[in-house]
């Protein structure tokens, strides 16, 4: 492997990564806040993709395709834990998982008779005249995927860290009960999570389709390879989910090229899931998995 | 995390692979009256004799009309439809006929739950499918102990390797388009190093077997083969290192999306050596994902795909005519793969009428016969040993230009 080979998988791989990094803090958001897996969560992230392509076809331009998707879905989230998680409240966290797994299915079949069972394509953001570092490419999209990934994670912290509403959020992901006591409404936060998590989700779809399109079922594959990179990470770190997503990338793509025979593709995603299973084994919580120590 | 999650989250992760594997979103299609309105401009029915009537003749067929394979599918069952009407208008053997159409959502076990329902449930005398070789494959075996005649609708050349008592095909096989492909690269373009970007499908699979099998017959050598998941998003890790083993071409053998992504990316990457795709990307899906990626593209495919390729007076008439009336019913001219449905249902009902009857082995003996019977796809002359009955010469060379198809240059 040449350098240039070396830099064309990193490429690659952070390409793909960036969109595990979105989806993976889109799972942790609604996990802090409610201890629900979200298994509909690559569904947002196909939903934001295919309501852009719409909102440009209908002569919008990219910019407010990609605010008007990531609003609407947003909506879509909000709706979700409305009218499928909040009556099942009192049935237990499992029973809230297993309805997220069934709503997986409505989105999909949902998108399916909206959007047809086609691959759609949106035009990249700036142009798609390859950029070269060295001798190797990178695509205009992969720098705005890459910049926007990185601001939406500095916007999540601040707003975490800085704004009164984040610190409530905080409060009530470390202690229910306790935040209630301190006058926080958690129905509100657990509703602000799941708009804000469908957002993220949804802000990766816009963005990773002008490389690589958006079905109806694209958001399967990508929502597993999300929980992977969440799980990875240490479910419950957004830091961690942002790190495993891409570490997850990197590592199927370099993988291709680290694997000398022909027909190294075959084995990338065995070779990225194995080198996870051996980090969960030494470290069951996951790389960045501090948060269950606060939790037992 | 508490150990009672940890439990819960492994498995609902189990559940949650499973759930892909199954895929999904597939709805049961069974004919309807009201979809049977559709007329046929250029049908030719004979005035006052009397419509057909008594029992439907009960075929089946199981097409992959949801799911990755919904572009090869989703014509197949809108060229049925269209068909059970119009045949309607006549009958065979004096009775209408009824296509029981099941999805099999892309998936090989949807698909042999499908034919036990067709077989069993529906009493179906013939069964057409899948659109895709896994589930062609996967329903085989069932077929060939039934003494079920399947009129396969995919291309691995599997489906037709022996045993084949209850088994024949319609689409021309990976083999005759691997041939033309090759032969292309070898006769026409002239080059000798080769590399193979292909589906971890069934159909990519085999396609790339094949073309690992005979690319010394060609003179040709493959100096690189890798491969993609039908749902990979980027493929230029692949392509980089097809690049680094300098090919004079690349072969991408696969079905939409992954070709087209891999003609952006070849782009992306400034490969500037010819794409040689697959009859899999023979659909205007590909050229509307690959845009500007997908001029120069050049891939084997039936006729079907540029009409003005046909040169024989009586096919022309058929295609013609097929392709008025799916474009008046779909709005959109008739993919290859909806050629396939319309020549598999053909050459079955054809056998019936031959054979005068609705028995599994006069069908068989029918088929076995079928000489000269001309459908979208070319020439068919089954034998009891040749069940795939084309020739290469049933097959062209097309080329994408200014966003269309033509002949590719020979």
């Amino acid at each position: 492997m040449t350098f240039d080979q070396f830099l064309q998988y990193v490429f690659s791989g952070v390409t793909t990564g960036s969109i595990y990094a979105l989806t993976a803090l889109g799972f942790t958001l609604i996990y802090n806040a409610t201890d629900v897996i979200n298994f509909a969560q690559g569904e947002f992230v196909m939903l934001g993709g295919l309501t852009a392509i719409t909102l440009h076809e209908v002569g919008a331009p990219l910019a407010l395709a990609f605010v008007g998707a990531v609003a609407i879905v947003a909506v879509v989230g909000i709706l979700f834990q409305l009218l499928a998680i909040r009556p099942l409240h009192s049935a237990g966290i499992l029973a809230q998982i297993i309805v997220t797994v069934g709503a997986s299915l409505a989105l999909r079949t949902g998108a399916m008779l909206i959007w047809g069972r086609e691959a759609l394509p949106l035009p990249p953001f700036t142009g798609d005249a390859p950029i070269k570092v060295s001798e190797a490419t990178i695509l205009p999209q992969t720098l705005w995927v890459l910049g926007l990934t990185l601001v939406i994670v500095v916007t999540l912290q601040l707003f975490y860290r800085r704004t009164l509403t984040g610190k409530a959020v905080r409060a009530c992901s470390v202690n229910p009960s306790a935040a209630r006591l301190m006058g926080i409404s958690y129905s509100k936060v657990v509703l602000l999570s799941f708009g804000m998590s469908a957002a993220i989700s949804a802000a990766g779809g816009v963005m990773i389709t002008p490389v690589s399109f958006m079905g109806y079922s694209s958001g399967a594959i990508i929502g597993l390879k999300g929980f992977a990179a969440a799980i990875f990470g240490g479910l419950g770190n957004p830091a961690g989910a942002v790190f495993g997503g891409l570490a997850l990338g990197i590592l199927e793509t370099l993988a291709i090229g680290a694997l000398p025979m022909s027909g190294a593709s075959g084995y990338k995603d065995a070779v990225a899931f194995l080198i996870l299973l051996i980090v969960l084994f030494v470290k069951p919580q996951g790389l960045f998995g501090g948060r269950s120590v606060e939790k037992v | 995390m508490r150990r009672s999650h940890v439990v819960l989250v492994a498995a609902l992760v189990v559940a949650f692979a499973m759930l892909l594997l199954a895929g999904c979103g597939g709805t049961t299609t069974t004919t309807t009256a009201a979809e049977t309105t559709t007329t046929m401009a250029a049908e030719t029915t004979t005035t006052g004799m009397a419509g057909p009537s008594g029992d439907p003749i009960v075929i089946g067929a199981i097409v992959s009309a949801t799911g990755p394979a919904s572009p090869l599918g989703e014509p197949e069952r809108a060229a049925l439809v269209m068909l059970e009407a119009e045949i309607n208008k006549v009958g065979i053997l004096g009775r209408p006929i009824k296509i029981v159409i099941e999805d099999d959502q892309s998936n090989p076990t949807e698909a042999v739950t499908a034919v036990n329902k067709l077989i069993q449930q529906d009493k179906v005398v013939a069964i057409l499918g899948s659109s895709i070789s896994a589930s062609t494959l996967a329903i085989k075996p069932i077929t060939e102990a039934a003494g079920m005649p399947l009129m396969a609708l995919a291309a691995s050349n599997k489906i037709t390797e022996p045993p084949i008592d209850w088994t024949w095909r319609a689409p021309p096989r990976d083999a005759l388009a691997v041939g033309a492909a090759l032969g292309y690269i070898q006769n026409t373009m002239k080059l000798k190093k080769i590399a193979v970007l292909h589906d971890e499908n069934a159909y990519g699979a085999s396609g790339a077997a094949d073309i690992a099998a005979r690319a010394a017959d060609f003179g040709l050598e493959i100096v690189a083969t890798e491969s993609y998941k039908t749902e990979d998003t980027d493929l230029t890790a692949q392509l980089t290192k097809i690049k680094g083993a300098t090919p004079d071409a690349v072969i991408v053998w696969g079905t939409n999306p992954g070709p087209a992504v891999a003609a952006k990316n070849m782009k992306q990457l400034g490969m500037t050596q010819p794409f040689v795709g697959s009859h899999g990307i023979a659909n205007k899906s590909f050229i509307d994902l690959a845009g500007d990626a997908a001029e120069g593209v050049i891939f084997p495919a039936g006729r079907l795909l540029v009409p003005d390729s046909f040169t024989d007076p009586a096919q022309k008439a058929i295609v013609d005519q097929f392709v008025a009336a799916f474009t008046a019913v779909t709005g959109n001219p008739p993919p290859t793969f909806a050629g396939h449905a319309f020549g598999g249902l053909t050459l079955v009902l054809e056998a019936i009428n031959r054979a005068g009857s609705t028995e599994a082995a006069d069908i068989q003996k029918a088929l076995n016969e079928t000489k000269g019977v001309i459908t979208p796809d070319g020439v068919y002359n089954y034998s009891p040993t040749d069940h795939d009955g084309l020739t290469p010469d049933d097959l062209t060379v097309v080329m994408i230009k200014d966003g269309t198809w033509v002949l590719a240059p020979q």
